[in-house]
């Protein structure tokens, strides 16, 4: 968040890369993409590539972590040391633990915990390519790869951001908007209860326009919400035909 | 982060919270009483210890010389980092920092940083080479609960504090002279946390509190009352309504909490 040099939006209103301010990037979901997985999803969300794999439900390991009332979900967010210009070391960093509870708590909200007592399950989160708002497509991809995975859920967990760049609430800031633009919102939805299950800022925003990127944000959620669903039954939906065959 | 609380104390918070008044006597958007002594660690360029409640957090705070990272070379750097010390609670334990130590100090770390309150630019030595590293360490020494806003008060309370050591450079050496100067500040955040209880917005949950809450919402509110950091916690959720209503309280108790400080 350093002092912007050049504008990144101009006075139409288009941004740097061809968008309106309340445009998402093009995004593609595929569900069941990793045979060894229970469940699991790949999403791209502008340049963002992530893959998500989900085991479980199965006995927890190590078994004293187990809980006798329900079942431990732990979350592995990680980025590829290619994933970025710089590259990352492999190990955790802080930021990768603190987005691994993050998303952790963004997603057990959506899961009927208590239908699997003692039994863990395990969601891994690999960042192949980062383009800003990875928390985001994680958790929408996260979502999907528990639902492929035959786990009872409440909702769907759909992620998206909005912010503020120069002067302007935007939705869905890339990497180039989130360094240089004024404030980031994150925003994690289950569209069908209407509950916000992550929620972080970072960055300057009055009252009124954090409202507003608020109502920006979930409106985000709920078109993605749409791809979301779709992802899922085209996958099953193959199936059924080749049955019927 | 929980040691047992029996059902029946459970249901006695809720009960109370319906009711709109809370076990220790407070209403719902009450803070506890809270003390902050500055500068008891003559070692330290600054610090604070605050009692708020029972929690007890320590923060000290150096500044020594390092080099800047690359793509800001006409920046001083600031990090933040916590410590849960085994004493302060029978549930933290020896080892390397847990996540839930590391979200802790990401937490005060983004209040202070995006609310760009150290003059980060004041801070160069020699631009890309050499500049004050500001360590602020966050030492936990009573866990009672709300440990965000116990630290993110006593943070700003010992950089308030911090005397910046004078300088020369002689043939590219810095040489560290007598006397000392306050640390440039230019905005003093405060975080108010808020739990989530039985439908019910909670301000400053003490340990009880935070074993029967559904989720946490912590705001860092700037000087001139806008938003500068959010950071929601615990496998609960909050309605967008919710959300609003938070941020209204959290401008409401940060006004009222920097009335009483003397930043």
């Amino acid at each position: 968040m350093s002092e912007k040099t050049e504008k990144l939006i101009d006075k139409k209103g288009i941004r740097l890369d061809g968008r309106k301010a309340d445009e998402l990037r093009p995004i593609k979901l595929e569900v069941g993409v990793l045979s060894n997985a229970d469940g699991s999803a790949y999403i791209e969300h502008g340049k963002n590539k992530i893959l998500v794999g989900v085991f479980g439900p199965k006995e927890m390991h190590p078994k004293h972590l187990s809980q006798p009332d329900r079942m431990v979900l732990r979350c592995r967010y990680h980025m590829a040391p290619f994933s970025v210009q710089e590259r990352k070391s492999p190990a955790p960093s802080r930021r990768e633990v603190e987005l691994s509870k993050v998303i952790r708590e963004a997603l057990e909200p959506s899961v009927f915990v208590d239908l699997y007592p003692r039994a863990g399950i395990d969601v891994f989160v690999e960042v192949l390519q980062a383009d800003g708002g990875t928390r985001c497509a994680a958790i929408t991809a996260a979502s999907l790869a528990i639902a492929d995975a035959g786990i009872p859920m409440r909702d769907l967990v759909v992620a998206c951001a909005a912010g503020k760049v120069d002067d302007t609430v935007v939705l869905d800031l890339y990497d180039a908007e989130d360094k240089l633009g004024v404030a980031d919102v994150p925003v994690a939805l289950m569209p069908n209860l209407n509950a916000v299950t992550l929620l972080q800022m970072d960055g300057i925003l009055a009252p009124a326009e954090f409202e507003t990127a608020i109502n920006m944000a979930v409106e985000g959620c709920k078109k993605i919400y749409a791809m979301q669903k779709e992802a899922l039954r085209t996958k099953y939906m193959t199936v059924k035909e080749e049955v019927e065959e | 982060m929980s040691t047992l609380l029996t059902r029946v104390r459970q249901k006695q918070i809720g009960q109370m919270i319906d009711a709109g008044k809370r076990l220790d006597g407070r209403g719902l958007t009450d803070y506890r009483e809270f003390t902050i002594e500055e500068g008891l660690i003559e070692r330290a360029e600054g610090s604070a210890r605050i009692r708020l409640g029972k929690t007890e957090v320590l923060v000290g705070v150096k500044v020594e010389t390092g080099t800047p990272f690359p793509d800001t070379p006409n920046d001083g750097v600031m990090t933040v980092n916590a410590e849960l010390v085994p004493l302060a609670s029978p549930t933290f334990e020896p080892g390397p920092p847990d996540e839930n130590s590391i979200e802790l100090a990401r937490i005060v770390d983004r209040g202070i940083r995006e609310s760009k309150a150290i003059c980060t630019d004041k801070l160069v030595i020699e631009p890309g080479k050499k500049v004050f590293v500001v360590f602020v360490d966050i030492y936990v020494l009573n866990h009672d609960g709300n440990l965000i806003d116990a630290s993110a008060l006593a943070a700003v309370s010992a950089l308030v504090n911090t005397k910046m050591p004078n300088y020369e450079v002689e043939d590219g050496e810095v040489k560290i002279k007598t006397g000392y100067s306050p640390l440039p500040l230019k905005s003093h955040p405060i975080t108010v946390t808020m739990a989530k209880i039985n439908d019910k917005l909670v301000v400053d949950p003490w340990i009880e509190e935070e074993q029967v809450m559904e989720a946490r919402i912590s705001m860092a509110i700037n000087d001139d009352g806008n938003i500068c950091a959010i950071q929601k916690g615990c496998p609960g959720f909050f309605t967008p309504q919710q959300i609003l209503e938070a941020s209204k309280i959290a401008q409401e108790k940060a006004a009222e909490l920097r009335k009483k400080l003397d930043w």
